[in-house]
This record gives C-alpha cells, sequence and structure tokens, in this order.
C-alpha cells in the first residue's frame, strides 16, 4: 500500500516499517548522528526526534531509548564530554521528522573510550549509519571496525563544512540570525554585536581555525575549493600557550589572556620608530615583531604569565587575519567568515580578526562569524547520512 | 627601507654572484644565478625582527606592500623563552638537531595518512606545536626550536607566496640577519615557497643579505658623487666569504674572524655593461666549467693553483728588486692566497660559484692588495721590444705569400704567440730555461691539422667568398710576441680587406696579459713601421679601447661601456677573442649574434685531456649565428 493513503501516524507507521524491513530509500534508521573526528575535539550532532508516535516508542528498541536519553539528559558526559545546550536548535524538520538538534563535544584524546562506550551500548546492534568526516574518521575507522563493530560512512570534511554552514544559516538560530559582525570592535564601550544576512553568500571566504586553518572560497552551493592553509592555529596557541605558561585547559588560557598585557611582550612599531612609520603607513600601535621584547633578559623576566598568553593568542589571530586578507585579495572575494572552535568563547580573537580585517584592508573586507563555530563540519556529516539514498 | 632597497639594487647590479638558491639535497646545494641585465620587478623580503615585503619596480619606485610581525624576532623571544638559550646562533644550532615531528600535530597525527583528497601528505604540519596539548612527557629543547623555526619559516614563506600571487612575480629574494646563510632556515624557506606557490615562485638568497641596509646607507650619503654612473666588483681578497654559523664547522675560519664578516668592494672608474653583440644576455654565463659543480675540475684546479703559488710568489717579489719589503709582502700574498684556496676546498661556494676565473681573479685581488699591481711589467717591456725588431720581417715573409697561404700563416702566427703565455705553467718552465725559444720554434711545433676544434676551411671560405666584415672587435691576450707578431698580423690583414679593426685591451694588468695602456705605446711603435697600421690609425679604422677587465679571462657582461657604444656605432660583424682564458675557460660556449673566431692553444694537460686532446692542442672555433 502506498504511504500517502494513509494518515500521518500510520504514514509515519509505514516509514518505520519500511525502515524495519531494510529498505533504505525513505529515510534512515535512527538516531542520526553526525560526527567531525578532529585534530584536538570530536564535534557530534544529534538529532533528538520529538514527533516519536506512541507505537513508533513502543517498537522502540531498547538501547536505541537509552542513547536518546543519555545524551538529552545531561550536559556533561563523562569527565571531558560536553553538550553546548545554548546552542541547541529547537523544532527543527529534517527529512520530514521534527525535533531538536543537540551540539555535543570532547577532546579527540577520549575517542577510544567513546568508541568503548559505543560497543558497550550495543551501538552497532541498531544498523544504522554513522557518517563521520574529518582527519579522524579515517584515522579511527579501523578502531570502530574492531572495538565497535561499526562502519564508518567517511565523507569530505571540506564538503561538509560548507554544506554544514548554508544548511545551518538557512534555518537559522531559533529565530535568531545564524551570522553576526562586529560594530566598532575595538572600542570597549560602543563594540555591538550585529546580525547579518547571508541569504546571497556568494562568493565567501570560509577560513576554519581548529586545530590547523584551512582556508576555503565558494563561489556556489556546489562550487567551492580549498584556497590554502596555515599550521598556525589554535593548536599552536593552546600548544604556545600551556609551555609558555603551566596551563592546561583552553578555558584557562584564554582567562590569562584576558588579564594580560601583550604589548610588553610584543615590540611595537613604536618601539622602534619612536612613532608611526609614515613612508609606508604604518600606525605606532602595529606589532614590528611579535614576541620582539623577549630578546632581552630583563624582559623575559618581567612579563606575567598573563601577558604571555595574551601575545601568543594576539599573535596566531593576526596572523590568520593577515593569511584570510591576502587571500580574499587574492580570490577577489570580499566577506570572510570565520568558524572553528578557537573562536570558541574568544571574543578577544573574534574582534582582533574584525578590526584587522577592516583596518588593513581600509574597509574593503568584512569579517563575519557564525553562532555555531566549530560544529559545521558536523552538521555537514549528519546531512550527508540523511542524503545518502 | 630605502637604504635597504637601496642596498640590494647595488648588490643585485654589481656581484654577479650574489643570488642563489638553495638546494638541499643536489651535489652543491648553493646554486648561483647570474644576473638577468634587468634585475626589476622583484619582490624583497627581509627578515629582521620583523617582515617587510617590498614590491621593487625599478630603482627609484619601490613599495611597502606588506609584512608580519613573525619574523627574527619572534624566533629568537619565543625561542629564549621556550628553550632559556638566550643567543640567536645558539639556537639555530638547537634547531638543526630537533625533531619537529615530536611537537608538531602533522596530518597523519589527525588522518592517520594522507589526507588524500586534498593530496596533502601525511608529513605535512597541520597545527604547529600541536602535540603539546596531548603530551604527557616535556619537549627537548631541540625540538622546540626546530618546530618553532618551521613555524616561523613556514609562515613567511606562505605570505610571500601570497603577495607574489598578488603582483605577478615569480622571483623573491629574501635579506635579513634571521637567514644568515644557514641551511635549515634557507631549506625551510625554499621547501615553503615551492610548497605553497607549487613550484611557480623561486626563492632566492643573497649572499650579503645582511649588508643592504649598510650598503644602502653608505650610497645613499655618496649620492652628490653618483655611485651609479660606476660599476662595482667584489674584492675577493679583501671579502670573507659566505660561511656557515655553526662554530663546529669551519673552526679555522671562526677563529679568524669572530663573528664579523668582510665585503669589500671596489669601486671602477668607469661604468660596465654587457656586450651588444650577446645573443640572449638574461642566459649569458662566462664560464666554462662550474667547479662547484664539478667536484673533479675542482679538485684539479684547486691544485694546481696551490703548485703554482711558490712561483707566482717568487716573480712577485722579484719584479720590484728595489724594494725593501718586496719579500715580505710577497711572502704575506702566498699566505693569503693559501689561506683563500683552503677556504674554497672547504667551501667551494664562499664567493659564488667557483670557476678557474674566479681563481685566477682572487689570485690578481690578492697580488694587488700587498702591492704588485703587475708583476710581469719588467717581463713584458723586455719581451715587447724583442717582438717589435721582429715585427717587420715578420709583414715581409707574410706579405711575400699567396693569399690562401697567408691567411693561414696569420692564424698560426695567431696561435703560436698565443703559446707566449706566462699564466700557463708549462710555458713558463719552458720560457725560465729555454730564452731562446722563439716565435718560428713555436709556428713550427704548432699541432698539424686537423686541430682539436678546427673550423679553418668554413674561416678561409667565408674570406673567400663573403664581402669584408664591416667592423672585427678583438680581444687581445698575451702581451709581446702574442700581440706583436700574432695580432697586429692578423689585423693588418683585415685593415687591408676594408675592415675596422676594434682593438680590446685589458683596463687592469693581469698576468702578462697586455694592458690598454701598453697597448697605445706598441701601436705608435708599429705605427712609425708600418704605413698600413699607421693609416689606419689616423683615419680611425684602427680603434684601440679598454675592457673595463683586469683578469685573464673575459666576462662579456661586464665590459667598459666605452666598448660598447663603439661596436654599436662601428656595426662590429665579427668577434676575435684568443687565449686560453677569454676563449676556453670563458666564452668557450658563449652564443653571439654575429661571427665569431675563438682561438686558443691549451696549454694545460688537464684541460686538454678534458676536452679530447692533447697538451698544446689547437682550438679554433669560427662560429656564425644560427637564422
Amino acid at each position: 500500500m502506498s504511504w500517502a493513503q494513509h494518515g500521518q501516524s500510520e504514514t509515519r507507521w509505514g516509514l518505520v516499517q519500511h525502515r524495519r524491513s531494510g529498505d533504505s530509500t525513505e529515510g534512515h534508521v535512527f538516531p542520526w548522528f553526525g560526527l567531525d573526528i578532529g585534530g584536538t575535539l570530536v564535534k557530534l550532532v544529534y538529532f533528538e526526534p520529538k514527533d516519536i508516535t506512541a507505537e513508533e516508542e513502543e517498537e522502540e528498541v531498547e538501547n536505541l531509548k537509552s542513547i536518546r536519553k543519555y545524551l538529552t539528559s545531561n550536559v556533561a558526559y563523562g569527565s571531558t564530554g560536553i553538550r553546548d545546550v545554548h546552542l541547541e536548535l529547537k523544532d527543527l524538520t529534517l527529512c520530514g521528522r521534527k525535533g531538536n538538534l543537540h551540539f555535543i563535544r570532547f577532546p579527540t584524546h577520549d575517542m577510544p573510550a567513546f568508541i568503548q562506550m559505543g560497543s558497550e551500548k550495543h551501538f552497532s546492534s541498531l544498523h544504522t549509519t554513522l557518517c563521520a568526516t574529518g582527519g579522524g574518521a579515517y584515522k579511527f575507522e579501523q578502531d570502530f571496525l574492531t572495538m565497535g563493530d561499526l562502519e564508518l560512512c567517511k565523507l569530505d570534511e571540506l564538503d561538509c563544512l560548507v554544506k554544514g554552514v548554508l544548511y545551518i544559516d538557512s534555518v537559522g538560530f531559533n529565530g535568531h540570525s545564524e551570522c553576526y559582525y562586529f560594530e566598532n570592535p575595538t572600542d570597549p564601550e560602543r563594540c555591538q554585536k550585529l546580525p547579518f544576512n547571508l541569504e546571497n553568500p556568494y562568493p565567501l571566504l570560509l577560513v576554519n581555525i581548529g586545530s590547523g586553518v584551512s582556508i576555503l572560497a565558494a563561489y556556489s552551493k556546489d562550487n567551492y575549493k580549498r584556497v590554502t592553509g596555515t599550521s598556525l592555529g589554535g593548536g599552536t596557541f593552546f600548544g604556545l600557550c600551556c609551555l609558555l605558561t603551566g596551563c592546561s585547559t583552553f578555558e584557562e588560557a584564554l582567562e590569562m589572556a584576558s588579564h594580560g598585557d601583550s604589548t610588553k611582550v610584543d615590540k611595537l612599531v613604536r618601539d622602534i620608530y619612536g612613532g608611526d612609520y609614515e613612508r609606508f603607513g604604518l600606525p605606532g600601535w602595529a606589532v614590528a615583531s611579535s614576541f620582539g621584547n623577549m630578546m632581552s633578559k630583563e624582559k623575559r623576566e618581567s612579563v606575567s604569565k598573563e601577558d604571555l598568553a595574551r601575545a601568543t593568542l594576539i599573535t596566531i589571530t593576526n596572523n590568520i587575519g593577515s593569511i584570510a586578507r591576502m587571500c580574499a585579495l587574492n580570490e577577489n572575494i570580499n566577506r570572510v567568515v570565520f568558524v572553528g572552535n578557537f573562536l570558541r568563547i574568544n571574543t578577544i580573537s573574534m574582534r582582533l580578526l574584525a578590526y584587522a580585517l577592516d583596518y588593513w584592508s581600509k574597509g574593503q573586507l568584512k569579517a563575519l562569524f557564525l553562532e555555531h563555530e566549530g560544529y559545521f563540519g558536523a552538521v555537514g556529516a549528519l546531512l550527508g547520512l540523511l542524503d545518502s539514498a | 627601507m630605502t637604504c635597504l632597497i637601496k642596498g640590494c639594487n647595488f648588490v643585485l647590479r654589481n656581484i654577479p654572484h650574489e643570488v642563489f638558491a638553495y638546494q638541499k639535497d643536489s651535489d652543491t646545494e648553493f646554486r648561483f644565478q647570474t644576473n638577468h641585465p634587468n634585475i626589476f620587478p622583484y619582490l624583497l623580503v627581509n627578515i629582521g625582527s620583523g617582515v617587510s615585503i617590498v614590491k621593487v619596480e625599478s630603482e627609484d619606485k619601490f613599495e611597502w606592500i606588506g609584512g608580519s610581525s613573525i619574523g627574527g624576532g619572534t624566533f629568537w623571544g619565543l625561542g629564549a623563552l621556550l628553550t632559556k638559550t638566550k643567543k640567536f646562533d645558539e639556537l639555530l644550532q638547537l634547531a638543526s638537531k630537533g625533531q619537529h615531528t615530536n611537537v608538531d600535530m602533522l596530518v597523519k597525527d589527525v588522518y592517520g595518512g594522507a589526507y588524500q583528497t586534498l593530496g596533502l601528505s601525511g608529513n605535512l604540519i597541520a597545527s604547529s606545536f600541536g602535540k603539546s596539548t596531548t603530551a604527557d612527557k616535556e619537549f627537548s629543547k631541540e625540538d622546540m626550536a626546530k618546530s618553532l623555526l618551521h613555524m616561523i619559516s613556514n609562515d613567511i614563506g606562505q605570505l610571500a607566496c601570497l603577495h607574489a600571487k598578488l603582483h605577478n612575480l615569480d622571483k623573491i629574494y629574501f635579506g635579513g640577519f634571521f637567514i644568515r646563510g644557514h641551511p635549515v632556515t634557507m631549506r625551510t624557506i625554499t621547501y615553503s615557497i615551492n610548497f605553497f606557490s607549487k613550484g611557480e615562485v623561486q626563492a632566492l638568497f643573497l649572499r650579503h643579505e645582511g649588508y643592504l641596509g649598510a650598503i644602502g646607507a653608505f650610497l645613499k650619503g655618496a649620492e652628490q658623487d653618483n655611485p651609479n654612473q660606476y660599476s662595482w666588483g667584489e674584492n675577493y681578497a679583501g671579502s670573507s666569504g659566505l660561511m656557515s654559523t655553526s662554530p663546529d664547522v669551519y673552526p679555522m675560519q671562526r677563529t679568524r674572524s669572530g663573528t664579523f664578516d668582510m665585503l669589500e668592494m671596489d669601486r671602477l672608474e668607469r661604468p660596465l655593461v654587457n656586450l651588444p653583440l650577446l645573443k640572449d644576455p638574461s642566459t649569458y654565463i662566462p664560464d666554462t666549467v662550474d667547479l662547484t659543480d664539478d667536484a673533479m675540475a675542482r679538485k684539479y684546479w684547486l691544485t694546481c693553483f696551490e703548485e703554482a703559488l711558490d712561483g707566482v710568489a717568487k716573480r712577485a717579489a722579484a719584479s720590484q728588486p728595489d724594494s725593501v719589503d718586496a719579500q715580505e709582502r710577497a711572502e704575506k700574498f702566498r699566505q693569503k692566497y693559501w689561506n683563500k684556496l683552503q677556504t674554497l676546498r672547504q667551501q667551494p661556494f664562499a664567493y659564488g660559484t667557483l670557476t678557474v676565473r674566479s681563481l685566477l681573479d682572487t689570485r690578481e685581488h690578492c697580488l694587488n692588495e700587498f702591492n704588485f699591481p703587475d708583476p710581469y711589467s719588467k717581463v713584458k717591456q723586455k719581451e715587447n721590444g724583442i717582438a717589435l725588431k721582429c715585427f717587420q720581417s715578420v709583414i715581409e715573409s707574410l706579405d711575400s705569400l699567396g693569399w690562401e697561404e697567408r691567411q693561414f700563416a696569420l692564424v698560426k702566427g695567431l696561435l703560436a704567440g698565443n703559446v707566449f703565455d706566462w699564466g700557463a705553467k708549462a710555458v713558463s718552465d719552458v720560457l725560465e730555461s729555454e730564452p731562446q725559444f722563439g716565435f718560428e720554434e713555436a709556428k713550427s711545433k704548432l699541432q698539424e691539422r686537423p686541430w682539436l676544434e678546427d673550423s679553418y676551411s668554413q674561416w678561409l671560405e667565408r674570406l673567400k667568398e663573403g664581402p669584408p666584415h664591416k667592423c672585427a672587435l678583438i680581444f687581445a691576450d698575451n702581451s709581446g710576441i702574442d700581440i706583436i707578431l700574432g695580432v697586429f698580423p692578423f689585423v693588418r690583414e683585415l685593415l687591408s680587406r676594408g675592415t675596422e679593426v676594434i682593438l680590446a685591451c685589458n683596463s687592469g694588468p693581469a698576468l702578462n696579459d697586455v694592458t690598454y695602456s701598453e697597448s697605445l705605446i706598441v701601436t705608435e711603435r708599429i705605427a712609425a713601421m708600418d704605413p698600413v697600421i699607421h693609416s689606419a690609425l689616423r683615419d680611425e679604422k684602427l680603434l684601440l679601447v679598454q675592457t673595463g677587465s683586469s683578469s685573464p679571462c673575459l666576462d662579456l657582461s661586464r665590459l667598459d661601456q666605452g666598448l660598447a657604444v663603439l661596436v654599436r656605432e662601428r656595426q662590429t660583424d665579427l668577434v676575435v677573442i684568443e687565449g686560453m682564458g677569454r676563449a676556453i675557460h670563458t666564452n668557450y660556449y658563449a652564443v653571439l649574434r654575429c661571427e665569431s673566431l675563438k682561438l686558443a692553444v691549451i696549454k694545460n694537460s688537464w684541460l686538454a685531456d678534458r676536452l679530447g686532446g692533447k697538451i698544446f692542442s689547437v682550438i679554433f672555433k669560427y662560429e656564425v649565428p644560427c637564422k
């Protein structure tokens, strides 16, 4: 019988029946996950269906239910897993189903523990496809198979990134804009976070700042390329910070940076020229040499950990801004979107990027940001799952 | 900044082997580039405490187009903080011993292998210092220093490429103290540029990269003098060579000069330019053999010069019998040149590409330094005297020959005359032991045809069938028999055919080569004896010029401007180069836009063997430009 002839609940039931019989042409078996296994963090998006009928619930396999309950009733998992509740997308319609999209992250270091947990919860018996992207999809493929009896569906991380960005922007953030920019970024009194309409996004430069950095240029929905990347990314900031200050978490590093004065550590143009270097239009406050003051022993001994943390943050951020700016010029694009978990709770960097891009391009380039920062790859992987037919 | 650019333009223009590319895995790491006649536009990336990127479009037009705050200061500052090392050089030393893979997160750490879809190798760095977050152990100083070096070099390379792409430039010169000839830095920067530009942009380094600012400042100060009206040359005696900063290598050099390198340049009175008749000045390389490349040849020539040194020093002392300290100075010269040779044994690239020419020139510079500007001066005078006495009889016997016979006799005369070269040990040995060895004997002992290189028949054909050349440019070699009994009769014949002659001689002395001022005297003396020469001089059909060189070899890209102007004016269509120094050690493969003759007798058995013949083999190369 054609499922169109039946009522909604029957339709869904029919759908479930179809799924049960292994026919994958009409939707997918729950649970719906999208996994992005990066160098430092694993990003997981989970679609929690809110439109489960009574029949469905009855038919639901026990471990599926427990997975759903475990994920949605906790905000922390183990000692390192975190669900970013503030990012939850409510009442989302995905592939004809209505539900909430949850955003969860944990360190890649704890990947084996995650797989172990999956194995304990008999995830593999759900016969669901697990779509994963990021380098770890390749690196841990074997482990998933041997430890968790799971076959990963590997998707390219840049494809997922682009698809994820476009999708989230299109559905919006619970009625608000996903995309925003900063007005008056360096003025603490007047700095404002304002929504930006990405309706006609192309062409767009997408800068993904994770452990490392990838820069993509997108010309249309299906036409995009990786322009370049840099190894001076979030991993560098965190790594150097740990070595210089002894901190152990990203949050700690940022906290220290927020209280530091990088001008004690860096050598500025005015330190060399006594003011602006007018001939080439370099303002006195510009950094001439990052960590340049650290060549002197006395200065090394007089700076605080906070100063060092701040300088590290500024150095990495400015460098990314520079490279992004040059790419934008070369590709003739004037909108640059910065994403990635380096920017999580990192307003200092976001504002600096906004200011630097605007200043050095004389207002020609605009820095844009997205609320869901580092989760786009995972969203893209989820979409990949739902796309596959 | 202005000083930096002025300095950069200056070295690019005046020091022939200033620029090199660094290739880690080839036999010779340093590959020197010839300076194209037009050096603009170029991108200069100066890496000091910070990085400046400048686009230079002309002598006066340059623009700061960008920069980076991540430079040498960052390396030093962060390095000092992380490794507690205070000195920059020590940091570089540590870096050269480190393994950055222990500290950096590589693509394979993220992917388990390569990132296939994008073709990113597993060994690429995904995140510098990215391993710090997960490791429980401490990192070694060496590893951190190496990681830091890679991080900074890669970043600079990337930014430089982005700028080069925006401005459509394919050559980037790197300067600044961060580089300092240190192999690891040059390697990472070269790699980085290669990677980020996909091989389209070339990373080039300057031998005197640390001096650009200072040279520029000097030039600015000397601006009234208009330094660009002069040409400059590097003085090999006064300059210390390109050195690695690793103290464990070349300890001999270290103790001698400390950390202060030297650059000495000679200002030449007249500007030097390209010979207009060069087919392609931008690809012209004067030297026939690259001794930096050819290890066997290098060993031979270094030994050869070592062995000849005693004789040269003795002759130098003997040339100034009335001087009280000649002996002392000669000994100092010997010591100095000996040390230079030893340096070159260790570091063939110290002064750029090593060639027989550079060895000869270095010797001349060293002689000059110890006040032996012209050790062969008296010998030359004596031989000129003898040769002049024979001139008329040689002319008479030539004039009595039939036309075809005379052509051959003239060529044999040129070749035989060329045998009289004090620069060649084989010859000087003979001349020392048999003072009566004369011109006739030399002619009779000349190799029988076919010569080692023999296009005489084509030359004869040309003389028979073709119209007389409009104007011939002759680069003379030795004094005495060579110029007087070999070159002048040949010149006379050309003049008789209606061809004008430009006779070009050295500006300054070298071995027993004839100099411009000597040529004036000799020509006057001959003119007094010979009406053909006399009227040619008077009617300005025979012109005497200086080459701009003080070398036994010939660099056709650095010739006296006056000569170049004359060549154009008189529409020179034949170039004659005689002698081993000018036609074989250099210019053997030079391609000209007009007809040319390259003649020499090979007076070195090793070289003869190399070219497939025996000592005293004859080279007669007549070349016609291809259509």
